[in-house]
């Protein structure tokens, strides 16, 4: 069906651009076919689901910190409630916050521009895929008025918990979340489709596969990455389905494989990971050339090690099941794959160093996110070579260190790439700079207490606390004062780093009220979205650019300026 | 171009069907359980020659349109093309319906459940890429056919033509 509309779509919305009608508020803001509103669509709407998963945590955190007692703004916390909280944070996070943030609002707004053509392939494809993602939106969050509650059998939804009433007892609540989240897949398919084409088939004059910036290439080689392993979890979705309305044996103990589920589900679960980071590193590869005016260091290394995180991530996804029964041989193998990937991944920290190096670096707010985002990240993946050693695992698994483990890869990459993204873009989107100082209070603020909450919980995680669990007191040695000490430092943490984000709302408010203009350029940087106006009209620019030079011509020897642009023909 | 890379997408989807369906037969004592009916043989291998057919069919109505041919012989093979696919959905429908007399659903055991999911989602296929067969041809009979719609369904029946083969020696015959 996805098919059908992909084609019919193509090529009239193309002679569509030559005219620009005026538009009533419905079809420039809602239903719009232009790129920048899609991307600013999904963005928004990703920012909304952000603040409803930030509440999640902060209720079953306020729990933890103080079990049973009275949450402010919420009320008593009941077992299945802290579930379905848990559950739907997990699911909220990844896939209606990072996916339309990173991918999906990130890709629609710059693919176009920084390549320098009027819009995507398949304009309407465009429009579909967000209608279907906001469906899937609403869908999901319908789920916690269902009869029995939200799904709560964990974002990664392991049968037989998932697939039978008897033990999740959410009889409505898992199968709207599977439905929500096939939907959402759809979406993402059908904007990942126009991606890759566009890129491949709309770029400016002059500018060849390799004068693509970083950013470009990450966000495809991304959505390839997402398009080859989201079937077999689209697959697994269709067997659970059935497993629940129909009755079927898939995944059932007696007759099926409960095991099965979790390989199709981290087939692809763990590429995702890889979904996820690329984009944000494509933006990091963008802002510390910009901010320390020199060119990338290694750009097609960068952009083939990428390829090779893409094939890799493919073959890594055993390593979440080191303690569900699998083969220890084949253990042996998948955590082999998991610190081979490092390997690519280190390269492309240390170009990004190599960047840095003898620049001359201007600590500006964008900048600031960019380099938490390396340090942090480092973090989380340095931690993740415990967890991909099959032997520690067994000792690891499901505990908070796991907790703390991916939360420093994800955090870095969700919000602190998302505010590097929202602080670089601000100027180009809105045409109004945003106030330097409160971003830095911003900053600082929220990266201090974002190590205060995921550091005690690697120390729990360390002494035995598992996840996922509403009351600690039937396990002794997890109740003493000192354990209670670190989930509370953790909570309070929380509740400083959700205060410190009040400096950048402030800040949009301000800005957008009575910003300074920003102008075309106000990073002086060299790709094709900066020389479109700010914000850009509809169709970008009145005539598309022609491209002479790579993206990353900065400090060249013997040019006044320290940038030259990609269009600028001498 | 957006095409293929959804097909890709596709072959993903039915390996890891058929990639589950061998994981949960490793671990079964007997497959084709001793209870359940088997599968026809001989009449689905009629039926795959059948869709073989239809696609020869769908490749000299494209080979056709690009030559200097007349139209009529283009719209000849492409509903040649689309009877051939529809009998092929057909005779598969009546196989389904004998096999639920005989006692084999997607309750009954998990083999029965993997062989109406993959040859269903395979049927699915087969009626949508029909639905834009049927698109293009009524789109060429009334001259506004664009070359790259004709491309995309070919692709996606060539894929649903092609894919047959495989299902037919791993589910049935295997």
């Amino acid at each position: 069906m996805t098919s059908s509309s992909v084609h019919a779509d193509a090529a009239p919305e193309a002679d569509s651009h030559a005219h620009h009608a005026p538009q009533s508020f419905w079809s420039k803001y809602i239903f719009s076919v232009d790129h920048k509103i899609i991307g600013l669509q999904y963005t928004l709407t990703g920012i909304f689901m952000a603040v409803v998963g930030v509440y999640m945590s902060y209720v079953f955190r306020m729990h933890l910190a103080n079990p049973a007692a009275h949450i402010p703004f919420y009320g008593v916390l009941s077992p299945a409630a802290y579930n379905s909280l848990v559950t739907n944070h997990g699911t909220i996070m990844i896939f209606w916050v990072a996916m339309p943030i990173l991918l999906a609002g990130l890709g629609n707004y710059c693919i176009p521009l920084m390549i320098g053509c009027d819009d995507m392939v398949f304009p309407r494809v465009n429009r579909l895929s967000f209608q279907v993602f906001f469906l899937s939106t609403v869908l999901l969050l319908v789920g916690f008025m269902a009869p029995g509650g939200a799904f709560g059998g964990a974002w990664t939804s392991y049968p037989p918990l998932s697939a039978k009433v008897e033990y999740n007892l959410t009889p409505h609540g898992n199968v709207i979340w599977l439905l929500a989240v096939a939907l959402e897949i759809v979406a993402f398919l059908l904007g990942g489709i126009n991606f890759v084409t566009t890129a491949m088939n709309s770029r400016a004059k002059g500018m060849k596969m390799f004068d693509m910036p970083v950013l470009v290439w990450m966000i495809v080689i991304a959505t390839i990455i997402f398009m080859m392993s989201v079937g077999p979890l689209v697959a697994g979705a269709v067997m659970l389905l059935l497993d629940q309305t129909l009755g079927t044996h898939f995944f059932a103990a007696q007759g099926g494989d409960p095991v099965l589920w979790q390989h199709l589900f981290w087939f692809f679960g763990h590429p995702e990971v890889y979904v996820l980071l690329l984009p944000e590193l494509g933006v990091v590869c963008e802002i510390i050339c910009v901010f320390s005016r020199k060119p990338l260091f290694g750009y097609k290394t960068i952009v083939y090690t990428t390829f090779m995180v893409g094939i890799l991530s493919m073959i890594v996804w055993a390593h979440h099941q080191f303690i569900a029964g699998i083969d220890p041989r084949m253990a042996s193998i998948f955590s082999l794959t998991t610190i081979i990937i490092s390997i690519p991944v280190a390269v492309i920290m240390f170009a990004m160093i190599a960047t840095l190096f003898k620049g001359s670096i201007e600590f500006k707010v964008p900048m600031l996110w960019a380099i938490g985002l390396i340090v942090e990240f480092l973090l989380g993946g340095v931690t993740g070579i415990y967890l991909g050693s099959s032997a520690l695992d067994v000792y690891f698994h499901d505990t908070y260190f796991v907790v703390a483990h991916f939360h420093y890869t994800l955090i870095p990459l969700v919000a602190f790439g998302g505010f590097a993204i929202f602080t670089y873009y601000f100027p180009k989107v809105t045409g109004k700079m945003l106030d330097e100082r409160l971003g830095r209070i911003h900053f600082w603020g929220s990266a201090i207490a974002f190590n205060f909450i995921f550091i005690p919980l690697f120390f729990s995680g360390l002494a035995g606390e598992h996840r996922r669990i509403y009351d600690y007191s039937g396990f002794a040695e997890l109740t003493t004062p000192h354990m209670q000490s670190l989930r509370t430092m953790a909570t309070h943490a929380l509740l400083v780093m959700i205060a410190f984000q009040i400096p950048f709302v402030i800040n949009v408010i301000k800005s957008l009220l009575k910003g300074a203009p920003a102008g075309a350029n106000p990073w002086k940087a060299n790709t094709l979205e900066w020389t479109a106006d700010s914000p850009p009209p509809h169709g970008n620019w009145a005539e598309l650019p022609e491209v002479y030079r790579g993206p990353y011509e900065y400090s060249v020897p013997g040019r006044e300026q320290d940038y030259w642009p990609q269009n600028a023909a001498n | 171009m957006g095409m293929l890379f959804f097909v890709a997408c596709e072959l993903m989807f039915f390996a890891a069907l058929i990639s589950a369906m061998f994981v949960v037969r490793g671990s079964a004592r007997e497959w084709p359980p001793i209870d359940q009916p088997r599968l026809p043989l001989l009449t689905t291998a009629a039926n795959t020659a059948i869709l073989l057919t239809s696609g020869i069919m769908l490749w000299l109505a494209s080979r056709a349109l690009n030559s200097s041919a007349s139209p009529t012989i283009t719209s000849r093979w492409l509903r040649w093309s689309m009877w051939l696919g529809t009998l092929f959905v057909a005779i598969q429908g009546m196989e389904w319906v004998r096999l639920i007399k005989y006692g084999l659903t997607m309750q009954s055991s998990s083999y029965g459940s993997f062989f109406y999911l993959i040859i269903g989602a395979h049927a699915a296929h087969a009626v949508i890429a029909l639905g834009l067969l049927a698109h293009v041809y009524h789109s060429f009979a009334s001259g506004s056919l664009r070359l790259s719609r004709f491309w995309a369904a070919q692709v996606f029946w060539y894929f649903v033509v092609g894919l047959w083969p495989f299902l037919y020696v791993l589910v049935y015959v295997l």
